[in-house]
């Protein structure tokens, strides 16, 4: 099951939430940019605020007040929002037999359904350990993204700019480390730098953020093609 | 008052989103072809993620420390570095980087 045969379940689930925290921390601290960003944006404290807490979900919080900030309507800010976020409706696709919550615990839980805890908790073994990941980082994150987009929005110029703290590089590190499992098998790599290059060049055409989305149409492409190659 | 809207508007859709994806029924799961574009999805968006994260500037592609970082990243990936050490390194790597003066 385990690439670590010899590891007993209570290391497991304390490796678990080792690495859970971890991403938290790095995801998290990043919301002082957030705030920063949102209140250069025009937004109120209270308004980055309530983005952070209702919305929580980083790329669609960063392209809503993109979108105000460069002048966009609010129908066009909430729409670009709302396509950055179908990306959780895919997760939420793969999570949903994993996790297997049902009733007022999936109501609660789609609330975290983000890149991190989604990444934290597919490539696990086992149902205990997918849940285990999900909730570690979801709420790891939610708490401490809340909180540091207050500190952001309200103290960024005295906090200064993550960058100087390389947490902007943090980001990229934490995501290759997360994809590094899929990146064992060549079909793997491949995929991702297609992603990768089609995401970059999709940059100068499509609004800011939709580069992602794009990527995963590669995704989509590939999956069409090898479930037609398969079927009899 | 108009931020309000895309606030909220844009909180309730993105919710909604989310909740719809928990809410599918397994059997639209079992499909082969969802199955097969499901498992490729996270790749693709964790390596289109990456790209936009540390590749894309205001014009266009750029190499900065954030790249650095990333390099670094692998490197440490590659030696079999725990997740900690990875992005712990990416960040201070960037962060030295910059301090003095060697990139942006």
């Amino acid at each position: 099951m385990s690439d670590r045969p010899l590891e007993s379940h209570a290391e497991a689930q304390r490796r678990v939430v080792r690495d859970s925290l971890g991403v938290g921390i790095a995801t998290g601290l990043y919301g002082a940019s957030f705030g920063a960003v949102s209140v250069a944006s025009g937004l109120d404290v209270v308004q980055t605020c309530a983005l952070s807490l209702l919305m929580f979900t980083g790329a669609s919080q960063f392209a809503l007040v993109g979108v105000l900030g460069s002048g966009g309507s609010a129908v066009t800010g909430a729409l670009t929002a709302a396509l950055l976020g179908t990306r959780n409706t895919l997760y939420g696709l793969r999570l949903a037999p994993l996790l297997g919550w049902r009733g007022a615990r999936r109501f609660g839980a789609a609330h975290l359904v983000i890149d991190e805890s989604t990444a934290m908790s597919i490539t696990r073994p086992s149902r205990a350990l997918a849940r285990t990941g999900f909730l570690t980082t979801g709420w790891s994150v939610f708490v401490l993204w809340n909180l540091f987009t207050l500190l952001g929005a309200i103290g960024g110029a005295v906090l200064g700019d993550p960058r100087t703290y390389g947490l902007d590089a943090a980001v990229g590190g934490a995501f290759l480390a997360l994809l590094w499992p899929r990146l064992q098998d060549r079909d793997g790599r491949r995929l991702a730098l297609t992603a990768a290059a089609v995401a970059l060049l999709a940059g100068p055409l499509v609004p800011s953020g939709l580069p992602v989305l794009v990527a995963g149409g590669v995704a989509l492409v590939v999956g069409v093609l090898h479930a037609r190659r398969e079927a009899p | 008052m108009s931020a309000w809207w895309a606030v909220l508007g844009g909180a309730a859709a993105c919710y909604l989103l989310k909740l719809a994806g928990l809410s599918v029924p397994a059997s639209v799961l079992d499909r082969p072809l969802v199955r097969a574009v499901a498992d490729r999805l996270p790749i693709a968006l964790l390596a289109g993620l990456i790209a936009v994260q540390v590749l894309a500037g205001d014009r266009g592609v750029v190499l900065d420390a954030r790249a650095a970082g990333l390099l670094a990243a692998l490197v440490l990936l590659l030696l079999r570095a725990p997740f900690l050490v990875v992005v712990v390194g990416s960040a201070l790597t960037a962060a030295v980087l910059r301090h003095v003066g060697l990139m942006s």
